[in-house]
């Protein structure tokens, strides 16, 4: 178990959008966050790298541990969680600069400066992100120019620049078209090899297709969660049948 | 329907009146400036000093001396502004310390020049003992123009995507950082738009330098950011006001103004151009 969530409970203001969520992500395996938009997928993902540190008047309450270790005790320093915890979002959101350059942004602040580490590092990410052939030839173009999906296969692409150890993903594909969306699911279970990924999405069948696990959120609880196999073909609640034999959501 | 019909064309009649009037109004002064001033430019105009009581000769150095004023207004105003805007768009928690800090830069965009003249006056040129100088006036005219420079450079700042600074943080790199090498970036080119139509305003402001940094005459140029100079403005204020030959001289304060009118009608076509080019670049 890498990631570790332990009773939270999670606050906008006086609004609260988790209730006492627990729930273990298991280490390189893939496990698929659903439930209705507003259920609170987006909010947890974001709980697990400190990403909702930045909006004003939040609080957290219980534990994250992430390798045994509580990344909201207050030595903890977000910025390495994020490091190690890396995070691609619902729209494609590339720099504004050269394909290069996105890649190599991070990595270069965090200290890495030859020449040589460099090109291996760019090459291998856009590898691991089967862009590599697409772009090869245009490294040095500005990112804005690629389609949807090769825009999104980039920013994943920056993300394992990072060489995380976990990867969120909040709806990767919803923002893409069929074909762009089943290269990333590819991707995706390529990716699970060397990677934990936690990964939300609105598509029951996406759930069934990339994740080994399941979690199955309601009105910011967590409902039922178990091997995607176990909820999507005999879930032990109600609620669960419902939503994913369409019945609401 | 008639009446709606006619209605409908008497308000655009107006509108377009007033859009006329405006532009006759700006064309007229400068077709006045134009006739009138036009006899006074010739290469000599820019070249040389005013000479014979400032009868005759040019305006050289009133040139360079509104030059080097504008350049240090930038120098003072730009980096002040700049910070000063980060500090309120992205570091400081929205507030009522906040809020009382805006309606402080609002005020300041709304005093009078001539309180920020006698403000440089009591502190850079008395207090600090600046004196009348290049350094003193520059420092007075970047601060009337602060409040536009943070205006512009938080509309800059808040201009540019959330979600560029989202992913530049979710990689686990600082917020200095990513303030500086992502967000900062995205918004120089329109926070130097704001900055360079600031700064021609500040070019044709006359109070703030006249007490702090305008030379009467001078024909020799500054040779140190400590000393005076002559500057366009205060020039045409001098010879329209304070001469024995007001009216001889009426050419060559007519000259004056046209330079200094193409100087910041100049400047603000470069902001004009700068943001068209960004716009048309501009792909988020
Ligand atoms: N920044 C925010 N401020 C206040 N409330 C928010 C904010 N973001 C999300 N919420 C609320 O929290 C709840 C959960 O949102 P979210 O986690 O985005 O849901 P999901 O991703 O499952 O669609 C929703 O009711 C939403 O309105
Ligand atoms: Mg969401």
């Amino acid at each position: 178990m890498i990631v570790r969530a332990r009773n939270v409970d999670f606050y906008y203001g006086a609004f609260r959008a988790l209730t006492d969520v627990t729930l273990d992500f298991e280490k390189r395996r893939v496990t698929a966050l659903i439930g209705p938009s507003g259920c609170g997928k987006s909010t947890l993902l974001r709980l697990l790298n400190r990403m909702n540190d930045l909006i004003d008047g939040t609080r957290v309450e219980g534990e994250i541990l992430f390798e045994g270790r509580n990344i909201y005790a207050p030595e903890v320093d977000p910025v390495e969680i994020r490091q190690r915890i890396g995070m691609v979002f619902q729209k494609p959101n590339p720099f504004p600069k050269s394909i290069f350059d996105n890649i190599t942004f991070a990595p270069k602040l965090s200290g890495i400066r030859d020449r040589g580490e460099i090109e291996t590092l760019v090459e291998g990410s856009l590898r691991q992100a089967v862009l590599w052939d697409e772009v090869k030839d245009i490294l040095g173009k500005s990112a804005m120019n690629l389609s949807g999906g090769q825009q999104q296969r980039l920013c994943i692409a920056r993300a394992l620049a990072m060489k995380p150890d976990v990867l969120l993903m909040d709806e990767p594909t919803s923002a893409l078209d069929p074909i762009s969306t089943a290269k990333i699911e590819e991707l995706i279970d390529s990716l699970k090899k060397r990677y934990t990924i936690i990964i939300v999405t609105h598509n029951m069948q996406q759930a069934a297709r990339v994740s080994e696990y399941t979690g199955f959120f309601y009105l910011g609880k967590l409902i039922e969660f178990n091997a995607t196999e176990k909820i999507f073909t005999n879930p032990a609640m109600k609620q669960t049948e419902d939503y994913i034999t369409g019945r609401f959501g | 329907m008639k009446w709606r019909y006619f209605r409908q064309s008497l308000f655009f009649g107006v509108v377009r009146l007033s859009a006329l009037i405006i532009t006759i109004a700006l064309l007229g002064i400068i077709a006045f400036l134009l006739v009138n001033g036009f006899k006074a430019i010739s290469m000599d105009f820019f070249t040389l000093p005013p000479t014979d009581s400032m009868t005759k000769g040019g305006i050289m150095p009133a040139i360079v001396g509104t030059f080097y004023l504008t350049v240090g207004a930038i120098a003072v105003s730009l980096p002040l502004g700049v910070v000063s805007a980060i500090y309120l768009t992205e570091y400081a928690k929205q507030g009522r310390f906040i809020r009382i800090m805006r309606i402080g830069v609002n005020c300041l965009a709304g005093v009078p020049s001539v309180v920020f003249g006698l403000f440089g006056l009591g502190f850079f040129v008395v207090f600090l003992k600046f004196g009348s100088s290049i350094l003193a006036g520059s420092l007075t005219l970047g601060i009337l123009v602060l409040p536009t420079i943070i205006g512009a450079a938080e509309e800059a700042l808040k201009a540019v995507p959330q979600t560029f600074r989202e992913a530049s943080l979710a990689l686990g790199v600082s917020k200095w950082k990513t303030i500086s090498r992502i967000v900062l970036p995205s918004a120089l080119p329109g926070i130097l738009t704001g900055a360079i139509l600031g700064v021609g305003r500040a070019a044709g402001e006359t109070a703030p330098i006249m007490f702090t940094a305008a030379a009467f005459f001078t024909a020799i140029l500054p040779k140190s950011i400590f000393d005076e100079v002559m500057a366009l403005p205060y020039h045409i204020y001098v010879l329209a006001t304070a001469g024995t030959h007001i009216e001889q001289t009426r050419p060559l304060q007519y000259g004056t103004a046209l330079v200094l009118i193409a100087l910041v009608l100049g400047i603000d076509l470069i902001a004009i151009v700068l943001r068209s080019v960004v716009r048309r670049k501009k792909r988020w």
